[in-house]
């Protein structure tokens, strides 16, 4: 870079001070942020630290295939299967409840809802991410699960369907909120120009808008669940805890959350149980770390 | 050219536009007339003088006003559009031009505190009149915007975007369509072994005319293109232009544009708005030559704008 013979040397110095300044700030917030790189990757450490060791005295084929949980009794069994099936169906019955309901929200609030119901309902949604899933946990005992007896003639309204419909509450706030900005990111001119082909507006939005923000809707979808695949205290008190396998909606299960919050203050530091428990949140952290990434990737894709 | 005195004398009097032009015949009621204005031998010279009388309304406009909120964006603007003809409406930004096109197929009620008054006559029949479904008057009066804004679809979906809404399923038929109209937008040849890529790869120019063909596909009537050039090259622009003039054999053209040039060389008559007004409108070559308003001169020689 030339500059002028005359005043030279004053802007360059100021340039270069500037320079400086940047790369200082830059390096602030470059250690803040690999600050938040280091813890996970130290929580990540610290779960394996703890969980590798169950493979000393238990072989980690059997962790992952079998089929019983039973950590307590004189035959220990440590199956992941029937927790991890346990959330699955859990989680996937809250995606059958959630997706369809959040999506239609999300569509209602960006493209129907007059600007005035928009301002008010949207900053209700996410009050629903406030509420402690304790609370939840309190109404699912008392208000979802005496309903799911009645309605569905059950002996227990403790089952997998009522963690589904609290978890489906709980992941509205985030799959309303991401696929509704996914939606109003859709350029006003793809409507505009639906609109002007005589489609109606509910075509527009299922036909042009919708698909237009599918990537987005996606991965708001995704985080939603992923949110909710790690959330422990709500389903620990509704799903009725019972380490079985099962497909059958109405049955009690047990969540791998639910497993390890249950069992870690009993379990003694260091025993096969212990590490066993580790290793059940080892893979949860692994699955809604994969779960995440793949959403990442769908977001960066919309923005692409 | 014969002109007449009196109707010169009527329209200087009044710089609102009786719709036929300098003919004398008062305008007959929306006639169902079935005389084509001209049958079209090849491709004939542009802007070839029909004779005036043989005109067809297509599409008018009585009284109509628009106001966003409490501002008024078009005022009283009476104007008849003549079937198989291209029209330009030229002015000034914000002079009302776009937003007088939108009313023609009731776009501007997309836009919350929009309020029009007056009538839009389609072929005699107002499509302001209660019963009428907006969703039918845009099939029947297609629309190319500004920015070619293309579905992030892939170009056989986009085209046949607008025929499926309207309840075609088969894929020979649609098929059928999208060929059609992308020959018609002049585009088939370029794109025709790669119709299932995305819409989005195509250069702007290219863009554009494949919104045309998608405004085609549901067959309208009219066509209303709003700048449909002002973001492309010249020679994209050159492109759009010549397929005008293919199109207005089957199609009447409103085409709103800042490019003098442009009204100039596509269109058969302009119409020159200031302020959401409609000061002047008449055959293209006479407005350009011979402008009877001093404001219409004063724009179309550069002198604002």
């Amino acid at each position: 870079m030339v500059s002028p013979a005359a005043g030279g040397r004053g802007p360059r110095r100021s340039r270069r001070s500037v320079r400086r300044e940047s790369r200082r700030a830059e390096f602030v917030l470059g250690s803040l942020a690999s600050v938040s790189l280091v813890v996970l990757g130290l929580v990540f450490f610290s779960l394996l630290r703890e969980a590798l060791p169950l493979f000393r005295h238990y072989p980690a084929a059997e962790f992952f295939t079998g089929l019983e949980w039973r950590p307590t009794s004189v035959d220990q069994r440590f199956g992941l299967v029937p927790l991890l099936t346990g959330s699955l169906l859990v989680t996937v019955g809250a995606a059958v409840i959630a997706v369809p309901f959040g999506v239609a929200v999300a569509l209602f609030v960006s493209e129907v809802a007059p600007a005035r119901v928009r301002e008010f309902l949207k900053p209700c949604l996410e009050l629903l991410a406030a509420i402690p899933s304790v609370v939840y946990g309190f109404i699912g005992l008392t208000v979802v699960s005496p309903l799911l007896r009645d309605v569905f003639g059950l002996s227990s309204g403790l089952s997998a369907l009522n963690g589904s419909i609290l978890l489906a509450v709980m992941a509205l706030p985030t799959i309303v909120t991401l696929s509704e900005d996914a939606l109003r990111a859709v350029p006003e001119s793809y409507r505009a120009a639906s609109l002007a082909m005589g489609a109606s507006r509910w075509e527009t939005m299922v036909h042009v808008t919708l698909p237009a923000a599918r990537s987005g809707v996606t991965a708001a979808v995704m985080l939603g669940l992923g949110r909710v695949i790690g959330e422990t205290m709500a389903v620990l008190m509704v799903t009725g805890n019972a380490a079985q396998i099962t497909f059958d909606i109405f049955d009690s299960v047990r969540t791998m959350t639910a497993t390890v919050a249950a069992e870690m203050a009993e379990t003694p530091w260091g025993t096969p149980h212990y590490h066993a428990l580790f290793s059940v949140g080892a893979t949860l952290f692994m699955i809604t770390f994969a779960v995440n990434m793949v959403a990442d990737f769908l977001l960066r894709k919309e923005a692409r | 050219m014969s002109r007449d005195p009196s109707s010169e004398a009527a329209e200087a009097a009044s710089l609102q536009v009786t719709p036929a032009g300098p003919h004398p015949t008062p305008r007959p009621a929306p006639p169902k007339v079935v005389v084509r204005p001209r049958p079209e031998p090849g491709r004939t010279p542009r802007r070839a003088p029909a004779p005036e009388a043989a005109a067809e309304i297509k599409i008018r406009t009585e009284a109509l006003s628009v106001w966003y909120g409490s501002m008024p964006a078009i005022k009283d603007v009476t104007i008849s559009f003549e079937r198989n003809r291209i029209t330009a409406l030229i002015g000034p930004s914000g002079c009302g031009k776009s937003t007088f096109l939108r009313a023609l197929n009731r776009m501007n009620e997309v836009i919350p505190g929009t309020r029009t008054k007056g009538r839009v006559f389609l072929d005699g029949k107002d499509i302001y009149a209660p019963g009428v479904d907006p969703v039918e008057v845009r099939r029947r009066v297609g629309m190319v915007f500004q920015r070619p804004n293309p579905f992030p679809f892939s170009i056989f979906d986009n085209v046949a975007y607008g025929p499926r809404r309207h309840g075609v399923t088969s894929t020979s038929e649609l098929y059928a369509i999208v060929e059609r109209s992308l020959k018609e937008a002049a585009l088939w040849d370029e794109v025709s072994d790669r119709l299932r890529s995305p819409a989005l790869n195509l250069s702007g120019g290219q863009q554009q005319r494949l919104c045309i063909a998608r405004a085609l596909a549901v067959r309208p009537e009219v066509l209303l293109m709003d700048e449909p050039a002002s973001a492309l090259d010249p020679v994209a622009t050159g492109r759009i232009e010549d397929l005008m003039n293919e199109l207005k054999k089957n199609y009447t053209i409103i085409i709103v544009t800042h490019n003098m040039q442009q009204a100039g060389r596509v269109s058969d008559r302009t119409g020159f708005f200031l302020h959401g007004e409609l000061v002047e409108y008449g055959p293209t070559e006479e407005m350009f030559t011979r402008p009877k308003d001093p404001r219409t001169e004063a724009y179309i020689t550069g002198r604002f704008g």
